[in-house]
């Protein structure tokens, strides 16, 4: 089994160092899907429909066709004619100007014949709701898992607690909008596309369009934004693609933003109940809950319950229930945030009825060790002895108060291959099918192979996000990281040996006379700069293929956060004005990029704390906010002062942490706001509407 | 959005001939920061598109002997910006910087401000065929209307959604109109704006081919103070939830005269009428300002998903005199 060097061998790995397309991203020089324009090509759009439900009876082109610079109408892209949701495809046009394009889309005339529907989840529910599928009920078989007896527990308990909690549909709202650019050469087909996966998206697309993957290539240099929403190849890819075969040019194809919104993904919703019962001193020794929630057509909405806490006997009942939406696909850290909103809120409650502190009942309950450190760092950091003790006893309109909430994440690495060179001039080329979907994967390609081989980081060429690329999977589940950075050392360590054995052939050394240093190798009493070494190389680069193996990285991550919070009781207005985040996450490969996804993680859950909520319209059933004006995102004035500690675990090697951050954030502030106004939000997000009227029931 | 040409006149003289001799619907364009999305979104398809901005004379400030005259396409930046502003008008600078974002303040412009539509999400959707387009119903009223008006409305409840308007209304404000003929006319602003039971269709008396000129603000007396607050949902950038724009006459800690002008909770900037009599002599109190504010909200009528407005408004206005007290 293979393992990383000592932390103080290392030169570049857990340092600070700024991501290295960072000046290109900057700049504007970095080039994304969007911007991309190749010789000749078409702009491709999708009609997508704003009704709700129904049967596309007949689209009629004959006007679309005339519009000058149309070169194409396809009419025979919806799977099967009925339509369940408002954003799904009807048509599609690839014309040779984006007006020609939108001329076109507006005058292809559609029939529907309209069915009832229902976009709400509450609605869906009750049993004379229209149907989203004929053949299926609305609410989904139950799923239920159970340890323990929890009848028993709950009549053992000294204090029970129990609540209902909501949380409202978050949209990804990726500032690049999902879509592709294809070309064919002859039969192959070229995908540039905005993904989280070049290899999915060629197996994906492959499938759709019924060809060989071998004949399907995907590239992605720079991507804007996925948070789990492009891990799959899109259906408009394959559209674009049957554009491009059908006009014999290539074709950009990107989603409008309303499209985006609609059709490509959200983090559902959910209406949990749940009871939590706890013995006198402080033991959680029973769960019972339920939940609901909608993933749209699809489902994908199941709470991870119970969170983090040990508790021996609980009982967990799902029910996906199905609306007229789009559907769900995974979102950073499926299922968890909504799970810390509910249950680090009961936390507190069960805290106060006991009259303990709710650290000290984290403490008791948390059966992870790491976590039980971080508890106590952050809970020093924030000032946890200062607070509030009394909820809401601040003067004056204004008030404050902390709370705090936990993150766990269980996905380690997996497969993963990779090939690099080393030419005669000293260059190093690593080449990885996997892709930076924003968080620093292709620095941390080059500063492995750099830190490894000993080298400075510039003398790197990483070359990621193509499939053509050795394989790696897509970026997902916080498993990229371990998955690539073991398979680039693994790598880089064989072209060491191969760089080793080359030099004691040439000079009639044994290999292990040669001593690799810090940018230079010793052999005998000779020192070789890097250079002079790679000069041995002469004409054919060295070459060498390596892959993920054991022991250079695990699963599984803790992390806690405390935000402090001032809640204007006259506005309902929650101002975040401190964050402690205190996470772990192995080996940090990158210190700075690690802050960075830590940060943006908080930012994104302060944003599903306070402001993003998807709005469907009950007599049109779409969605009233699908731009930035209304599906209001967090911005500069609503992020607070963040401070992140890094939890150093080194010893178990790289850990993924783009997903972890984001769950306990929601958590976090909700008891920060209960502790600051002695009122408890049990509907995300926590807007000043809801904020006003739950201060109103409090005084009545 | 659809094909339109462009005219683009130099000066009066070249706007009245423009709107003379070209047949067809024409749409003034300053700014481009609301046109254009509405452009975008074929809530307004014109044959013409009337640029103003190479017009001087609707540009800039200038402080005259009794009042300062606002240029209709001087930007907000500019006006947030210019020091008689600053000085005689702490809360029309307070109100032209609690707008959009940096990038909209430099673009948009005092007359667009004002002569922009309102933004009730089914209104900016093309896909909605609601009241105020033609169509035949309020899609806020029986669906969703978080943001929608509190006061005055129906058949539609759309709010202004103008920051300015409510502060220069408050500070007596009068807009100076040039239309299509070439004729003038001015009006108090307060009267520049109807309700939908007037006008479902426009929010303001503006005619076909009319446009702002510019905005004259008396220069207050000794002893006034103004402030604007706006509480927005989102501080970053956005609308109005309820704000409060609040011009006083005092003589010591008595009110001479005074107005009270609310935007955020109504289809026009919201005067505040009953505040006349009850400031008018009376001392800056806190009473006063619970009087005021129950006033304003004896008549809201609000629709299913905005009664938190009511508590809101009240708030924001006591919050308003309390701040003017200590300004
Ligand atoms: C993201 C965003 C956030 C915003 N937030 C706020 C806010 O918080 N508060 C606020 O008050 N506003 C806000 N606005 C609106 C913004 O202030 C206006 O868009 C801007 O002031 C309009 O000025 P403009 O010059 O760009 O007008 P344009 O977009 O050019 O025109 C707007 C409308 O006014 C008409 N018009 C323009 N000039 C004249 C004239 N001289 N005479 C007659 N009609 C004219 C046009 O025909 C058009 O209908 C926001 C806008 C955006 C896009
Ligand atoms: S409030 Fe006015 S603009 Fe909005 S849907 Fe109703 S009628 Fe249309």
């Amino acid at each position: 089994m293979s393992s990383w060097k000592p932390l103080d061998k290392m030169t570049i790995l857990s340092h600070y160092y700024p991501r290295i397309e960072g000046p290109e991203k900057v700049s504007g020089i970095a080039r994304y899907t969007y911007d991309l324009q190749l010789p000749g090509m078409l702009y491709g759009g999708i009609l997508t429909s704003n009704v709700a439900a129904g049967k596309i009876v007949k689209v009629d082109t004959t006007r679309a066709k005339q519009v000058p610079g149309v070169r194409v109408v396809l009419t025979d892209i919806h799977p099967t004619g009925t339509i369940r949701f408002a954003g799904e495809e009807i048509a599609a046009v690839a014309a040779t100007t984006p007006q020609a394009l939108e001329e076109a889309l507006r005058n292809i005339s559609v029939e529907i014949e309209k069915n009832a529907f229902v976009v709400s989840t509450e609605d869906a529910m009750k049993p004379t709701a229209p149907r989203v599928f004929a053949d299926r009920e609305n609410v989904r078989k139950p799923r239920v898992r159970e340890e323990g007896d929890v009848e028993d527990a709950f009549r053992k308990a000294d204090v029970v607690v129990e609540a209902e909690f909501r949380t409202a549909t978050q949209v990804h709202a990726c500032l690049e909008v999902h879509g592709s650019v294809v070309h064919w050469e002859g039969d192959e087909l070229i995908i540039y596309d905005s993904t989280q996966a070049v290899h999915g998206v060629r197996k994906d697309v492959a499938s759709f369009l019924d060809i060989s993957p071998r004949k399907v290539r995907t590239v992605c240099v720079h991507m804007g934004g996925g948070f789990g929403s492009k891990l799959r190849g899109g259906r408009y890819t394959a559209i674009a693609a049957k554009l491009a075969k059908a006009a014999n040019a290539p074709v950009k194809l990107m989603l409008t933003r309303r499209q985006d919104f609609e059709s490509v993904g959200n983090r559902p919703d959910s209406i949990q109940k749940i009871k939590i019962g706890a013995t006198k001193d402080g033991r959680l020794i029973a769960m019972d809950a339920v939940s609901y929630g909608s993933g749209g057509i699809s489902g994908g909405a199941r709470v991870r319950l119970p969170h983090v806490y040990k508790i021996p006997n609980w009982r967990y009942v799902h029910h996906d229930v199905y609306t007229n939406a789009g559907p769900a696909r995974p979102f950073r850290a499926p299922g968890s945030p909504q799970a810390a909103f509910s249950m680090d809120q009961l936390m507190d409650m069960v805290a106060e009825k006991l009259n303990m502190d709710p650290l000290e009942l984290r403490l008791k309950n948390d059966p992870n060790p790491t976590r039980q450190k971080e508890w106590r760092l952050g809970a020093q950091k924030i000032g946890w002895q200062n607070r509030n003790r009394k909820p809401g006893s601040d003067a004056g309109p204004v008030k404050r108060g902390i709370g705090m909430a936990a993150s766990v994440w269980m996905t380690g690495g997996r497969d993963t291959k990779a090939m690099l060179r080393i030419y005669p001039d000293g260059h190093v080329e690593v080449r990885c099918g996997t892709q930076d979907i924003g968080t620093g994967t292709r620095t941390y390609v080059a500063s492995v192979t750099a830190e490894e081989l000993g080298i400075p980081l510039k003398k790197v060429i990483p070359l990621i996000g193509d499939s053509d690329y050795p394989y790696s999977g897509a970026s997902g589940g916080s498993t990229t990281a371990p998955s690539v950075a073991p398979a680039i050392k693994n790598t880089a360590d064989k072209a060491r040996e191969a760089l080793t054995e080359l030099i004691s052939d040439k000079l009639g050394v044994d290999a292990d006379e040669i001593q690799w240093k810090n940018n230079s190798i010793r052999v005998q009493n000779k020192t070789l700069s890097w250079e002079e070494a790679c000069a041995f190389i002469e004409d054919e680069p060295i070459e060498v293929h390596g892959k993920w193996t054991e022991g250079l990285s695990s699963a599984g991550v803790a992390g806690v956060q405390f935000a402090q919070v001032a809640v204007d009781t006259e506005t309902g207005q929650i101002q975040v004005e401190r964050v402690v985040a205190v996470h772990d996450c192995g080996l940090i490969l990158n210190r700075l990029t690690t802050e960075s996804q830590i940060n943006g993680g908080i930012i994104q859950g302060i944003s599903y704390a306070l402001l993003e909520e998807r709005w469907m319209d009950p007599t049109t059933g779409t969605m009233v906010n699908a731009n930035f004006q209304n599906y209001k995102i967090v911005g500069s004035r609503e992020t607070p002062e963040i401070e992140v500690i890094l939890y150093d675990e080194a010893e178990r090697g790289v850990i993924g942490i783009g997903e972890p951050p984001t769950i306990p954030t929601a958590g976090a502030i909700a008891n920060a706001v209960y502790n600051a106004i002695g009122v408890r939000l049990f509907t995300l997000p926590m807007t000043p509407d809801r904020v006003l009227e739950a201060l109103s029931q409090q005084r009545s | 959005m659809n094909n339109f040409k462009m005219l683009r006149p130099e000066n009066f003289k070249e706007y009245s001939i423009a709107q003379k001799t070209v047949s067809g619907s024409k749409l003034p364009f300053a700014g481009g920061t609301d046109a254009l999305d509405l452009l975008k979104e074929r809530i307004l398809q014109p044959d013409y598109v009337v640029n103003l901005k190479r017009m001087a004379d609707l540009r800039g400030i200038q402080e005259e002997k009794n009042h300062v005259r606002i240029g209709a396409t001087t930007t907000i930046a500019e006006l947030a910006g210019h020091p008689v502003i600053r000085e005689k008008f702490p809360g029309l600078q307070q109100a032209a910087e609690s707008i959009a974002t940096p990038q909209i303040r430099n673009m948009g412009t005092v007359g667009g401000n004002l002569a922009q539509r309102p933004r009730c999400w089914y209104f900016r959707g093309e896909t909605y065929h609601c009241l105020k387009k033609g169509g035949g119903m309020c899609y806020a009223y029986v669906g969703l209307n978080k943001y929608h008006a509190i006061l005055g409305g129906g058949p539609c409840f759309i709010v202004h959604p103008s920051d300015l308007a409510p502060m220069l209304i408050a500070l007596n404000a009068t807009v100076h109109l040039l239309n299509a003929e070439g004729k003038r006319r001015k009006l108090a602003l307060k009267d520049f704006f109807q309700l939908p039971a007037q006008n479902l269709f426009s929010e303001t008396v503006l005619q076909e081919g009319e446009i702002i000129t510019h905005v004259d603000v008396p220069i207050p007396q000794a002893g006034n103070k103004n402030l604007y607050i706006k509480f927005k949902e989102r501080e970053t950038a956005d609308f109005a939830l309820v704000s409060v724009a609040l011009s006083l006459n005092m003589r010591g800690n008595t009110v001479k005269s005074g107005q009270v002008v609310l935007g955020g909770v109504a289809p026009v900037p919201w005067v505040v009428k009953e505040a006349e009599s009850l400031l008018n002599g009376a001392r800056l109190t806190e009473a006063l300002a619970e009087k005021v504010a129950q006033a304003v909200v004896q008549r809201a009528q609000p629709l299913s998903q905005n009664k938190y407005k009511i508590l809101l408004t009240q708030n924001i206005i006591k919050r308003a005199f309390r701040l003017i007290t200590e300004a």
